[in-house]
């Protein structure tokens, strides 16, 4: 029943153009080639001319090559026989596993409606100071890792994956490195992990564009997994790459480019995937954390700078740290009133410190006289670098909180720091 | 019965479809495409030939060439009348507390619900009498809506001067009953019901006369009442780059802000912060009427997964709600959250409809688009005396964080008030993170102005102050300019800044605002303290600021608060030097 035409009429960057009749918006085909088989999705119709991007890329396609609709949109395979296993960009196994065709799922699904929301209100503990008292990470948070090459972003998103008490791991890779996919099989294997995992991996060797449907794949089986009852931890990376494919296409279909030749809409692309992260009333969730690498450490590059926008906050990964400037948590303030009376004294305390001994280091590096005042700055600030922000930390948050006193204890009066009294009598020396 | 004008689908890219029509078109209509059992409600916004051009109002997955469309010669509207207040709606006005029972946990595309239960019937009181003369927007009878008389009003779109015919008595209807009969001058009679429709995109206007904002509208931030205030009826910007707490700022307004009704348009931003909203509002109480903050809310949220072009019209119906209630005489304050995210929905039209490119791919209509949606705010006086006011504050998220852009830049033309956040404050936990150095505000403040101007002047010199130790270092700099400095930190670190998580420092009523001021003005800004050194000084302004802190945090009038305010007096009093001692003025 599937149509069949053979009459390719375009071919332009990696969209090809094909006449053909009773065709639906984003439904799928797959185009024969030469070289294999690859799935294909319409972008755009006009009167009989059906445009569609080729995932694999153009090359090679024939103006006579068939191209087979198969009448329905993207899906994909779901359920408890993917865990394990490791599939790529299109949803074919990259493993020695079977193809699976069973509970098929469209991808790309409706929003959720808000009112079926309800308020993020579950800590997800890491271990890391930087993390559990400054920004805490909280079940449903979107939140995108910020960062440049070189720096272990992929090795953060494991520990966090491994740490974190969740039901099912998703790793949605766009142009990973295949030594840094090898590493998140290992690290996972390692713990155990690799059982709650499923793994839809485009490596850096693939097609660009195949990576497009990497995003909304991972986060249609999150989806069916959290509808389950499923806690679900979603990881993409990189975010970049995602971006710079929507770039291309859109360059291809001669849209007009809004900032740095991304298309107008780039926001609305991206926070139609970030918002997949949810907490359902009376059903499972979805975290997501993504790699957003940021070229030439440009925080205004629309990349990051649409992300910041859409994301519940963002991680700053700097130096192999986690930067307290830049870095933010919004959903901290729902949990961390509940931790423990002075975690939100701490967390506010140490970072105005902290912004002081910047300021201090800044003096100092232009050759000024260092104050008393100077120089206790610059004692927190050391032992704040050593013990709180370095990602070598691996401590409960109450150690932490209680480390936190005994820092400001160390290098400051009780007045110096700026806390209420009634705080200051409470906890100032009791660690 | 005209019969419906049909189209054929012949064009489709993302959410633009072109038509061929069988017959007339009617720019900016609404039509529906009709795609097996779904009917997906979409706008004309460009007319060529036989072609309309339409942006639809839904994800357009699965379309089909040839598929067909309906046209309605109805423009985009919004039913207006009881029911409104506590409700979530969409940008198209669907109500998503229902939809939510009807489809479950996906919005359901071509799913349209009636926005006002029909069903629902309200206890009506009429005032005018037969035989009365009534113009558009008259008051006809009432009835009550949670805590307010919600009037039935003479439909806006009738003209001139109207005999009621007939008044429903006393009683319940549903606001599908007519409850007056009106007749115009050309002897035409009109139902009038409880509710009424009204297209989004044109503003209500039958009022006698727009007045200058000159009240201040109080949110209870000190940062903005006091330094950079807000009017009744008045416009204001929050540009912002991502995480300088935009929304935040937004939410408290929402919570405090003293006005009747607060219309909240959640435009094109995050699921979860509108989810936040609607499950705490229920639960919160308004300390000016003792009822949940939810009856007097209503919320029109298009988040950013929602389908574009309903994110474009999602502010024109919050406005249009906005107008509505004041024409009952009441206070509104529309808080737009964000309007870049409703011109980047103009900016991605614009592009599919090949629309030659302005500044950043924006359109060149944006300016005039921004200019006219602010210009609906205002604090009018109806035609029976009465005074209502819609007030609309909106935020900007510019890209990169940088204010010369298109959208921040056509918006600063047309408000009244800037409230610009800055990243650099934001990072040293500075809240709200307005900058005082950038921000500025058209309207008259309740604090005395010349103690606002010496606010300003001490933020000012402060800065100065700072910027020149910088390069003249802290030993370099005269003691006189160093507790200038200190002043300055002084006031933004305890009066400036708000604690949103203290109950008592989140929100500072007007009389606190003016006594705290006042306070400090006398006793610090303007005094002279004989201090020796700059250490000492450092010292005796961080045991000020603790002192101040507690004082923030304890409730006006109690025992607590007179007892830290003693303490102050005390400290500052054994600083207090003889005028001579020091220099500076």
């Amino acid at each position: 029943m599937y149509k069949i035409y053979a009459n390719i009429s375009q071919i332009a960057g990696d969209v090809i153009t094909v006449e053909a009749e009773g065709i639906g918006y984003m439904e799928i085909a797959e185009v024969s080639t030469q070289a294999g088989i690859s799935l294909a999705q319409v972008i755009r119709l006009d009167g009989k001319k059906v445009y569609l991007q080729v995932f694999a890329g153009s090359r090679g396609i024939s103006t006579g090559d068939k191209v087979r609709f198969l009448g329905h949109s993207m899906r994909i395979a779901s359920g408890e026989d993917l865990l394990g296993r490791i599939f790529n960009g299109s949803g074919f196994p990259l493993d020695k596993g079977p193809h699976l065709a069973d509970n098929l799922i469209d991808i790309g699904t409706p929003a959720v409606n808000p009112v079926k929301r309800i308020i993020p209100n579950k800590m997800i503990r890491t271990g890391i100071p930087m993390i559990d008292v400054f920004n805490s990470l909280v079940v449903s948070q979107k939140l995108p890792i910020f960062s440049i090459a070189g720096e272990p972003y992929n090795e953060l998103m494991a520990r966090i994956a491994i740490q974190a008490e969740v039901d099912i791991i998703i790793l949605g890779g766009m142009g990973l490195k295949y030594d840094d996919y090898l590493f998140f099989r290992d690290a996972l294997e390692a713990k155990g992990a690799l059982g709650r995992s499923i793994f839809f991996i485009h490596t850096a060797a693939d097609p660009t564009v195949e990576c497009l449907l990497v995003p909304d794949i991972c986060l249609a089986v999150a989806e069916n997994f959290a509808l389950a009852g499923k806690r679900v931890l979603v990881l993409l990376t990189d975010m970049t790459n995602f971006s710079d494919a929507l770039k291309e296409i859109a360059i291809t279909m001669e849209q007009v480019p809004s900032n740095r030749g991304y298309p107008g809409d780039l926001y609305s692309q991206l926070a139609s995937r970030y918002e997949k992260a949810v907490d359902f009333e009376g059903a499972g969730s979805i975290t997501m954390l993504a790699a957003t690498t940021m070229p030439g450490d440009d925080v205004t590059h629309p990349v990051p700078d649409n992300t910041g926008y859409i994301t519940e906050g963002q991680f700053y990964l700097k130096g192999g740290v986690i930067e307290p400037f830049g870095s933010l948590s919004r959903l901290k303030q729902q949990v961390n009133g509940k931790t423990r009376d002075d975690h939100r004294t701490i967390m506010d305390t140490m970072i105005q410190l902290f912004a002081s001994y910047r300021e201090t280091l800044e003096k100092r590096s232009m050759g000024f006289q260092m104050s008393s005042w100077d120089n206790k700055l610059l004692k927190y600030g050391g032992l704040f670098e050593r013990e709180m922000m370095s990602l070598e930390a691996n401590i409960p948050l109450e150690k932490a909180l209680d480390r936190g006193w005994e820092i400001m204890g160390e290098c400051f009066t009780p007045e110096e720091t700026g806390i209420k009294r009634s705080m200051i009598e409470r906890f100032w020396g009791k660690s | 019965m005209i019969q419906k004008r049909k189209g054929i689908i012949t064009k489709l890219t993302g959410n633009m479809a072109v038509a061929e029509v069988d017959g007339f078109i009617v720019q900016n209509e609404v039509a529906y495409i009709i795609h097996g059992e779904e009917r997906l409600k979409s706008e004309v916004i460009r007319v060529r030939g036989r072609f309309a051009e339409m942006q639809v109002f839904e994800y357009t997955r699965g379309i089909r060439i040839g598929d067909e469309a309906e046209f309605t010669e109805e423009l985009l509207s919004v039913e207006l009348g009881p029911g409104l207040l506590g409700q979530i709606f969409d940008g198209l006005q669907n109500p998503l507390p229902e939809l939510a029972k009807k489809c479950g946990f996906f919005l359901k595309r071509g799913a349209y619900l009636e926005p006002l239960d029909p069903k629902r019937e309200w206890e009506f009181t009429p005032t005018a009498k037969e035989g009365d003369r009534a113009r558009a927007g008259d008051k006809l009878g009432f009835a009550p809506e949670m805590i307010f008389k919600h009037y039935a009003l003479v439909p806006f779109a009738l003209k001139g001067s109207l005999d009621v015919v007939k008044i429903a008595k006393r009683g319940k209807y549903n606001v599908k009953q007519p409850i007056a009969e009106l007749k115009d001058a050309d002897g035409k009679r009109h139902n009038v019901f409880l509710s009424q429709t009204w297209p989004v995109k044109i503003p209500i206007k039958v009022y006698a006369e727009k007045l200058k904002p000159a009240t201040p509208l109080v949110t209870k931030m000190r940062l903005i009442d006091s330094l950079f205030p807000v009017a009744a009826g008045g416009t204001y910007c929050i540009p912002g780059p991502f995480g300088a707490g935009k929304t935040v700022l937004q939410q408290l307004t929402s919570r405090h802000a003293e006005v009747d009704i607060v219309i909240i348009a959640a435009c094109g931003e995050r699921a979860g912060e509108v989810v936040e909203t609607l499950k705490t509002f229920p639960e919160l109480t308004d300390p000016k009427t003792g009822r949940p903050l939810s009856d007097r809310t209503v919320i029109i949220c298009n988040t950013s997964s929602m389908p574009v072009a309903a994110r474009e019209s999602s502010v024109y119906t919050a406005v249009t709600i906005a107008e509505y209630y004041r024409q009952m005489g009441l206070n509104v304050l529309l808080l737009a959250d964000s309007t870049s995210r409703w011109a980047q929905a103009m900016r991605e039209m614009s592009g599919r409809l090949e629309e030659i490119p302005g500044e950043e791919a924006f359109p060149a209509y944006l300016e005039s688009r921004i200019a006219s949606f602010y210009e609906r705010a205002g604090i009018v006086r109806l035609n029976d005396g009465s005074i209502g006011s819609v007030t609309i504050g909106g935020t900007v998220s510019p890209a990169g964080g940088n204010f010369e852009e298109p959208v921040t830049q056509a918006t600063l033309k047309v408000v009244g008030a800037f409230h610009g956040l800055s990243r650099e404050r934001s990072d040293a936990r500075r809240y709200p993170a307005i900058d005082p150095l950038i921000s500025w505000s058209k309207y008259k403040s309740f604090i005395d102005e010349r103690q606002m101007r010496r606010g300003h002047q001490i933020l000012r010199k402060g800065h100065d102050v700072a910027q020149m130790m910088k390069v003249v270092g802290e030993e370099g700099t005269p003691l006189g300019d160093y507790i200038e400095y200190l002043k300055g930190e002084f006031f933004d670190s305890v009066y400036l800044q708000q604690n949103a998580f203290d109950s008592v420092d989140e929100a500072t009523p007007a009389e606190r605002q003016k006594y705290i001021f006042d306070f400090i003005y006398k006793n610090i800004l303007e005094a002279n303290f004989s201090l020796d050194d700059k250490a000492g000084a450092l010292h005796f302004f961080q045991s000020l600021r603790q002192l101040f802190r507690g004082w923030n945090s304890a409730a006006w009038g109690t025992s607590e608060f007179k007892k830290i305010e003693t303490e102050i007096s005390s400290a500052i009093s054994q600083r207090a030097a003889s005028k001579k001692e020091t220099g500076h003025v």
